[in-house]
């Protein structure tokens, strides 16, 4: 589904991936993980296009479609998802009506008509009991004055309401306790497919107990050094990456 | 601009800025126009075509005087640019005019115009239970629904009608509220206003529609001076509307008007605008300017008038919709929601004079600045010695839109009663690049992104709109700022 192949980009001249290799087939879940400041998370904004980004050599494809030179709305539509690691608040726009208007945009590329209301509704009602979202946040202004827990359960809602290809979740362990970790983790396991894909971006091997991954990635700067099964993030949390930047610097100095 | 588009989205983008304004045309119809000029044969002209009773000449020409002595405002936040008075022509009118007894006499062109604005004039189309009155430069040109009204007393016809046939009390309210001499473009107005609306709610009436008047600029070198007088009597009340547009010119024009709104005992008076005068081109030529006094006296105990204004066009906008609240326990409120976009320029916001005890008012300004428009929210809350208990709420938040705007605020607050309670809060925001890349994220383009932004923040204001209109509000908002992203 997904195919990156040797990806270098940079941000304000500095070169923060260098060359990423990573193929994600449909039904998979990887893991990307790595010390801070690694490039995990500017993976993700590169993936989805953002435009502070310079994407200086590489290819990314999805199902045969260049990413890299659609827009991000394109990507969007095409099925790529990014669950902010921070979702920004838009005041005044109601939730709903904000996925109303992305659904139809996502829907209309794909050349479907919209949504009635009453089978917005339907759905809207469906999953929301599917991910455990409160209706009232899903009546409220777009993550406005959400707890960072709500806005990280509104990301899982949007993608259950949105139904990607592939799912980019940057760090969206982050800051959540654990009935949240566990709630939004069932979320994500719920929607696994064998259609999709996901793509978790995380620090901590803790969420890799509630959703398995198939392949586990390490990132340490900026290209991925180590990819392993479910066992290899059990040994980063055991050993720290101390042990993993040595042997690279080991390696490295006799190539 | 601080949004760095990719390389593809410029071109649209720039397409999208220079976007013609929709309602730039102008109507080839046979007009009778004034020469240019303005002394006291002008003033008497536009008297006498009007067919004005004595003291109502008398009355035009104490605004024509006190227009000689004034001097133009000096105060506002952008430097007053140089106006010809002896260049305007002061009386257009479509030759075919005099009065219509039914639309089929009306002018085709006309009607085709109107049309061509989306104005509902034909009754039967017409969106459901909404009255309009059209003044197409300097007359009025139709009302409609106004037999239905009539059998309830309420008149809504125009003002030049209204001094034929109810001349007492045109009479006993004209100029109640805003005097000949309040300031040179209301004393101008007084002295050659030619067309407007009149609305007369008789005691106790629930007026059952909309009422709405769409006014029209389309001769060349020409000013609108329209008139608007709005009297709800005891426990009635009247929700009115209007809507402007005007013609692509290289000149600028000029539009000064006056509404004068008086709500006695128990009445509710609701006031809502939607301008769209030409704004100008993308350099700054051209564009209505709009220097416009309005103001409502809160007469009554417990009367309330409320100003909703979505000022999108023109080229500059200098309005101050006031509220007098002089009956015990009156309420004034002020809604508003300014864009400026390109080189626009908006000085607006609101006075509010507490005179009576336990009087109440509350101000909502959200104003918008993109491209390289200046916004500048202007409001005083004055409480009075005798006006105890007095309650004012205000918040002007003012939301940028790229580097090369400004947004500026001027709240004046002059209490003399230590009862009062004012409250004030003000935000300065920027859309953000994060908000925009968020909403691109889940599959909705920068366009909409923005409109999407841009009416959430202006909500609470478009909220205060007759339902039909909020949704062209809204749509008049996402175009104005169409391209405003670059």
């Amino acid at each position: 589904m997904l195919v990156i192949k040797d990806l270098h980009a940079s941000i304000d001249g500095k070169e923060i991936l260098k060359g990423i290799n990573l193929t994600v087939n449909a039904g998979e879940v990887h893991a990307i993980m790595g010390p801070n400041g690694s490039g995990k998370s500017s993976l993700a904004s590169v993936l989805a296009g953002r435009e502070n980004y310079e994407v200086t050599g590489g290819e990314v494809w999805l199902d045969g479609k260049n990413v890299l030179d659609m827009k991000p709305e394109e990507r969007a539509r095409e099925g790529v998802f990014l669950a902010f690691q921070y979702p920004v608040e838009i005041p005044g726009v109601s939730n709903i009506n904000f996925l109303k208007t992305a659904l139809g945009e996502i829907r209309q590329h794909h050349g479907l008509p919209p949504l009635s209301a009453k089978e917005f509704l339907a759905m809207t009602r469906e999953k929301q009991k599917l991910v455990e979202f409160d209706a009232k946040l899903a009546n409220r202004s777009l993550n406005e004055g959400f707890s960072g827990g709500e806005k990280k359960r509104n990301e899982v809602f949007q993608l259950a309401m949105l139904q990607p290809k592939l799912s980019i979740l940057d760090e969206t362990d982050s800051g959540l306790d654990i009935d949240a970790l566990r709630i939004v983790s069932n979320g994500v396991n719920k929607l696994r497919s064998k259609d999709n894909a996901f793509v978790l971006i995380t620090h901590y091997q803790r969420l890799l107990d509630y959703i398995v991954p198939d392949v586990v990635h390490v990132l340490y700067n900026g290209r991925i050094v180590r990819s392993g099964t479910k066992e290899l993030a059990l040994e980063l949390e055991d050993k720290g990456y101390d042990w993993l930047k040595e042997e690279l610097r080991v390696s490295e100095s006799i190539q | 601009m601080y949004l760095c588009a990719m390389d593809n989205d410029s071109d649209i983008l720039e397409q999208l800025a220079e976007r013609e304004y929709e309602y730039g045309f102008v109507t080839d119809i046979d007009m009778e126009i004034v020469p240019a000029g303005l002394n006291e044969d002008t003033v008497r002209f536009v008297s006498e075509k009007k067919n004005e009773p004595e003291w109502l000449l008398e009355w035009r020409m104490k605004g024509y005087q006190s227009f000689l002595k004034q001097e133009m405002p000096h105060w506002q936040n952008f430097e007053m640019p140089e106006m010809d008075f002896q260049k305007i022509s002061y009386y257009a009118a479509p030759k075919k005019q005099a009065k219509y007894s039914s639309l089929d006499e009306v002018d085709p062109e006309l009607l085709r115009t109107f049309e061509k604005l989306g104005i509902p004039v034909n009754e039967q189309k017409h969106l459901a239970g909404v009255a309009v009155d059209i003044v197409f430069d300097s007359v009025s040109v139709t009302t409609t629904y106004k037999k239905q009204l009539e059998e309830l007393g309420i008149i809504f016809c125009s003002i030049s009608e209204a001094v034929q046939n109810h001349p007492d009390l045109v009479k006993k309210y004209l100029g109640t509220v805003v005097p000949p001499s309040d300031n040179i473009f209301a004393s101008l107005n007084t002295a050659v206003f030619t067309d407007g609306s009149f609305v007369y709610i008789p005691k106790g009436v629930r007026c059952p529609m909309e009422l709405s008047t769409y006014f029209r600029i389309n001769a060349e070198n020409t000013g609108q001076f329209e008139r608007t007088l709005i009297i709800a009597d005891e426990g009635s009340y009247v929700s009115y509307l209007e809507g402007c547009t005007a013609p692509m010119r290289d000149e600028n024009q000029l539009h000064a008007a006056v509404v004068e709104l008086i709500a006695m005992k128990d009445a509710e008076i609701k006031y809502s605008t939607v301008q769209n005068w030409y704004p100008g081109d993308k350099d700054g030529k051209g564009g209505i300017y709009n220097f416009v006094t309005k103001r409502g006296a809160c007469r009554g105990e417990r009367s309330k008038i409320s100003w909703t204004q979505v000022e999108t066009g023109s080229a500059i906008t200098w309005k101050y919709p006031s509220v007098l609240l002089l009956g015990e326990g009156s309420e004034g409120e002020f809604y508003s929601v300014a864009v400026t976009n390109k080189k626009q320029i908006a000085d607006t916001g609101t006075k509010i004079h507490h005179l009576g005890a336990n009087t109440k008012s509350r101000i909502i300004s959200k104003g918008i600045s993109a491209g390289e428009g200046q916004n500048s929210y202007r409001g005083l809350v004055q409480i009075g010695p005798k006006a105890n208990n007095a309650r004012n709420f205000t918040q002007c938040d003012s939301l940028l839109i790229g580097n090369n705007c400004g947004a500026h605020t001027f709240p004046y607050i002059e209490s003399k009663n230590n009862t009062a309670m004012l409250e004030h809060e003000a935000t300065t925001s920027k859309i953000g690049e994060d908000q925009v890349f968020y909403l691109n994220q889940r599959g909705i383009d920068q366009e909409k992104a923005i409109a999407l932004i841009v009416n959430g923040y202006a909500k609470e204001v478009l909220n205060q709109l007759p339902m039909e209109f909020a949704v062209e509000a809204q749509k008049l908002l996402s175009l104005t700022l169409e391209g405003s992203v670059g």
